[in-house]
């Protein structure tokens, strides 16, 4: 046999489900950031308010920042007025994102247990489930025996160190395949006509007076009307380019799966106090994370002693997962805010508006954020579900502190 | 998981230190003259920045004592190690 050339016989590559367009020298909105916020941010652009002059920069390749590395739970049993109206028009969102963007986004509304481990963690889950209740969320508290027939592979003994005392449970919530979800909203935005740019880093910006006129950008200066900032953990790095004061801290969050299994694990489960959350994924891994590293860093990898003692709550919760082999560890990087809650809106400069701070629970909120944005954006007013979440809030003291119903110890 | 050159102990396992944010935040000489501009700053705003970063470290299961480090926060390497009552250092 004579030798062929490698990769000689590959079949073609399959067709793009968006352009690579070079980016044009001048945009109505540019959007920093391609991840899940910044392209549901053009898609509900496009298609709620007919705005189509849009870019979304991204420095690396489409939606492989957090949107690529996060745990997939999707819920909206969060304890404030203010954090629960913005998660529920997400999950309603989510309800019908698959009709919307006609992609299979896979979608799954299995449930969530967050388990209570003491005393004071049932008192604080029965008085989210009332608060949830009053703001027409699905929720219910139940009892360790209910626990165990909802997902039966959680240990409910008592004689383990923190014993399952009960657990909150949204039925509505659940997982979807994130990079389905980015790929559906890429699509929607490039058939629109909105210029999806990647490998396009932002390295400063043209100001004048309180405006921005330009998007410095290694692959050119962009002007623009109006300046959307999606840039998650590296929000840090733009606002300080732009002179803003912006409260958030860049941390590591680490996430992992095993080997793919059989079916064993019918929900998702999360324990802020042993602290791990795990589902399994449409494929067969389990999904799990945790808490995130406590340093402050940007290198999307964290140190291995926390994926220890995830796995080691891990086994403790889930005793049939000690014999799971752990296939692959990743990092990504979260904006964590004072008050575990998003900064939205306004910022010193007319034209820039800013989204962040959603530290570890931003995919859950994507559809959301992109309807609350894009409304924030065309209407240059900020849309009633951002609006409690200004930059202004840590100087006037209106804070919302979700720091129970975030999760994830940070 | 890295090692940290704890000033007085020497290098010893990440597990053995906690972390306690950016160095060099003084409190307010005169608390009662701040705007709530000024208080808010003081109490939420911190720097982020990626790169060299001047942050407190504890050696909480160690020494039990603190102490100031100079760490990329895009490597996660130390550059520095010095005690509190030393000034930050200036790496060229």
């Amino acid at each position: 046999m004579s030798p062929r050339t490698p990769g000689a016989d590959l079949p073609e590559h399959p067709d793009s489900l968006w352009r690579s367009p070079e980016p044009k020298r001048s945009y109505d909105v540019v959007i920093v950031g391609g991840g899940g916020h910044g392209l549901a941010t053009a898609h509900y652009l496009a298609k709620n308010h007919g705005i189509t002059d849009v870019a979304v920069l991204e420095k690396g390749w489409l939606a492989g920042g957090n949107m690529a590395r996060n745990t997939t739970i999707i819920r909206s049993n969060y304890l404030w007025d203010e954090s629960s109206a913005i998660y529920e028009h997400a999950l309603k969102l989510w309800e019908g994102l698959e009709e919307d963007l006609g992609y299979p986004i896979l979608f799954s509304q299995r449930g969530v247990l967050n388990l209570a481990h003491t005393l004071q963690d049932v008192r604080d889950s029965v008085r989210r489930v009332e608060a949830n209740k009053l703001n027409g969320i699905d929720a219910e508290w139940l009892e360790p025996d209910e626990v165990r027939k909802i997902c039966p592979v959680v240990n409910t003994s008592t004689d383990i160190r923190y014993p399952v005392l009960g657990a909150t449970y949204q039925p509505r919530a659940g997982i979807a395949k994130h990079d389905y979800v980015a790929w559906g909203f890429a699509r929607r935005a490039d058939e629109a006509g909105i210029d999806l740019v990647q490998d396009c880093e932002v390295t400063g910006f043209d100001t004048d007076g309180n405006r921005v006129t330009g998007v410095r950008t290694t692959r050119g200066t962009i002007s623009a009307g109006t300046v959307a900032l999606c840039a998650a953990g590296h929000t840090s790095v733009l606002t300080d380019m732009l002179g803003i004061p912006v409260p958030v801290q860049s941390h590591p969050l680490q996430a992992l799966v095993s080997e793919l299994l059989e079916p064993v694990h019918p929900t998702v489960v999360m324990s802020n106090a042993v602290h791990v959350y795990v589902s399994q994924a449409h494929k067969g891994e389990l999904v799990m994370g945790a808490g995130v590293d406590s340093y402050n860093g940007y290198g999307q990898r964290g140190a291995f002693h926390v994926i220890e003692r995830q796995m080691a709550a891990a086994v403790e919760l889930f005793p049939v997962f000690a014999r799971a082999h752990l296939l692959r560890t990743w990092g990504g990087i979260v904006d964590t805010t004072p008050d575990a809650s998003p900064i939205v809106g306004r910022t010193p400069y007319d034209n820039v508006y800013l989204n962040c701070g959603w530290g570890t629970g931003g995919f859950k909120a994507t559809p959301g954020i992109g309807s609350a944005l894009a409304h924030t954006i065309a209407h240059d007013d900020p849309h009633p579900y951002v609006a409690p979440f200004t930059l202004d809030r840590f100087v006037t003291g209106a804070l919302v502190d979700e720091h129970g119903a975030a999760a994830v110890a940070h | 998981m890295q090692l940290i050159a704890c000033p007085w102990c020497g290098p010893r396992e990440e597990v053995e230190f906690s972390y306690g944010g950016q160095a060099h935040v003084p409190y307010p000489d005169d608390p009662g003259a701040l705007s709530d501009e000024e208080w808010a700053h003081y109490v939420f705003f911190r720097a982020n920045p990626k790169g060299r970063f001047a942050e407190r470290w504890n050696h909480s299961a160690g020494c039990r004592r603190w102490f100031n480090a100079i760490r990329d926060t895009a490597t996660y390497r130390f550059e520095r190690v010095y005690r509190l009552d030393d000034p930050k250092p200036v790496i060229p």
